[in-house]
């Protein structure tokens, strides 16, 4: 079974959508006992950093969430929350990756919207994907780049597509909203 | 690479897509889920549903209609028509829409547009600006086209902007049905202006005008309806020439 962590962002729903067009079953659910017995656990999600930050606080989830030993998959403000700090209203995030969040710089259009490709890529989560693939993305602050980077994409600067440190991984980009490659990813993080 | 958009568009009256579509291998061309199943396999990279009934009495279907399209596709897609407030938002994007489109109504209350921002994020955010060149000035207008403001284009989509607009969706209806291209000129003016995407649309007849769009515009997306319904323009073909002509593209 794999569960997808409840809190109050957005798009929740799409990564169900998703694991439906992939045949796969899963539970929508802020219950960490749940949370450590699923197979994988998905931490999506579309949203602001301060108010998940204090959701997740709020209904004990922090340290459910960084003491996870199976699988787990943050999407877009997921991967954010991951990180050590956000820009967005001076955030303290779950520090699972030493990665800082900050905004772009509007040297171009912010947010960062559309489809764009990645390289560097090193983790068995991109098995059959190349780094003319594109992806879809939708966000106005980045990861910075650190050792746990498995994916650069460029977009005003150069900045962390996704990471990954033991058992989490992260992606910036919309893995459910991404066609045929997002599928393709989304079924190698199933298969781990 | 960020690549530019293109967006099929599909106008739905009582769950059903008209315009008229003429597809060959569509069972039911004009069931709104099965087109929109087509148009991603063919590659396009976002949708827009604008549903141009939008009563109140169809609410529930329009919610069904919107769970059954996020179900069976996979890119994003925006979701217009009729909506006057927070809560019509709320309902679409519960029901699986990426994006919620505005139009009249966030003329009438502008204040919808910072509501929405707030409570969803500007990301899901999309302000159509119906827009039409009146004496020497490209003026708003609402209600399907019918209706002037006193707003012209450039000011309001720095306005829509400067509350909280994630995007613009910019309709010449100068151009809109002619067939004879994008409205270059406006379209440029308001990319140049401001620091949001800008989605060109109205007046697409061939594969030329997008690579004019883009090339003369900053806008990162194109959006046409009637061309791809009737397969004057295929998606696929349009897309393997634009990435021919050097023009960046999924």
């Amino acid at each position: 079974m794999i569960a997808i962590v409840k809190y109050n962002a957005g798009n929740i729903g799409s990564v169900k959508n998703a694991l439906h067009r992939l045949n796969c079953s899963c539970v929508i659910t802020d219950d960490p006992k749940e949370l450590q017995a699923a197979d994988k656990v998905i931490f999506p999600g579309v949203g602001e950093a301060q108010s998940a930050m204090e959701y997740l606080k709020k209904h004990q989830l922090v340290d459910t969430i960084k003491g996870l030993t199976n699988p787990v998959l943050g999407i877009c403000l997921g991967l954010q929350l991951m990180c050590s700090h956000s820009e967005e209203n001076d955030t303290e995030c779950l520090g699972i990756f030493k990665n800082r969040i900050r905004l772009f710089p509007s040297t171009d259009i912010v947010p960062h919207m559309g489809w764009n490709n990645f390289d560097s890529l090193r983790s068995q989560l991109f098995r059959g994907v190349k780094t003319k693939d594109d992806v879809y993305f939708v966000h106005s602050y980045y990861a910075e780049r650190s050792q746990y980077t498995i994916a650069t994409a460029n977009y005003i600067l150069p900045f962390s597509a996704a990471l990954q440190r033991d058992n989490f991984y992260a992606v910036q980009f919309h893995p459910e909203k991404s066609a045929g490659i997002g599928g393709q990813i989304l079924t190698n993080f199933l298969s781990l | 690479m960020l690549k530019k958009r293109i967006i099929p568009c599909l106008d739905i009256k009582d769950g059903r897509t008209v315009k008229g579509v003429n597809f060959v291998d569509l069972r039911d061309a004009g069931d709104p889920v099965a087109l929109a199943k087509t148009y991603v396999e063919q590659g396009a990279d976002e949708l827009v549903f604008l549903d141009i009934t939008a009563t109140l009495e169809n609410r529930n279907a329009r919610k069904g209609m919107i769970e059954k399209i996020a179900a069976a596709i996979n890119i994003p897609f925006t979701v217009g028509g009729g909506v006057r407030s927070v809560e019509d938002a709320r309902m679409m994007i519960q029901a699986g829409a990426d994006k919620v489109s505005v139009n009249s109504a966030a003329v009438k209350q502008p204040e919808l547009i910072a509501e929405m921002a707030q409570e969803f994020g500007s990301q899901c955010v999309v302000v159509a600006v119906d827009t039409k060149l009146t004496g020497d000035n490209w003026m708003v207008y609402v209600n399907g086209g019918r209706n002037a403001t006193p707003h012209k284009t450039l000011d309001w989509c720095k306005k829509v902007e400067q509350l909280g607009a994630g995007e613009i969706l910019l309709t010449s209806m100068n151009n809109d049905g002619t067939k004879k291209g994008f409205a270059i000129d406006i379209t440029q003016a308001i990319a140049a202006a401001v620091n949001i995407p800008v989605i060109a649309s109205g007046g697409a007849g061939n594969k030329e005008h997008f690579k004019e769009i883009f090339t003369h515009s900053q806008a990162t997306g194109g959006l046409a309806a009637s061309i791809f319904h009737f397969g004057e323009v295929s998606i696929i073909d349009l897309k393997h020439y634009l990435k021919e002509k050097g023009i960046p593209i999924r």
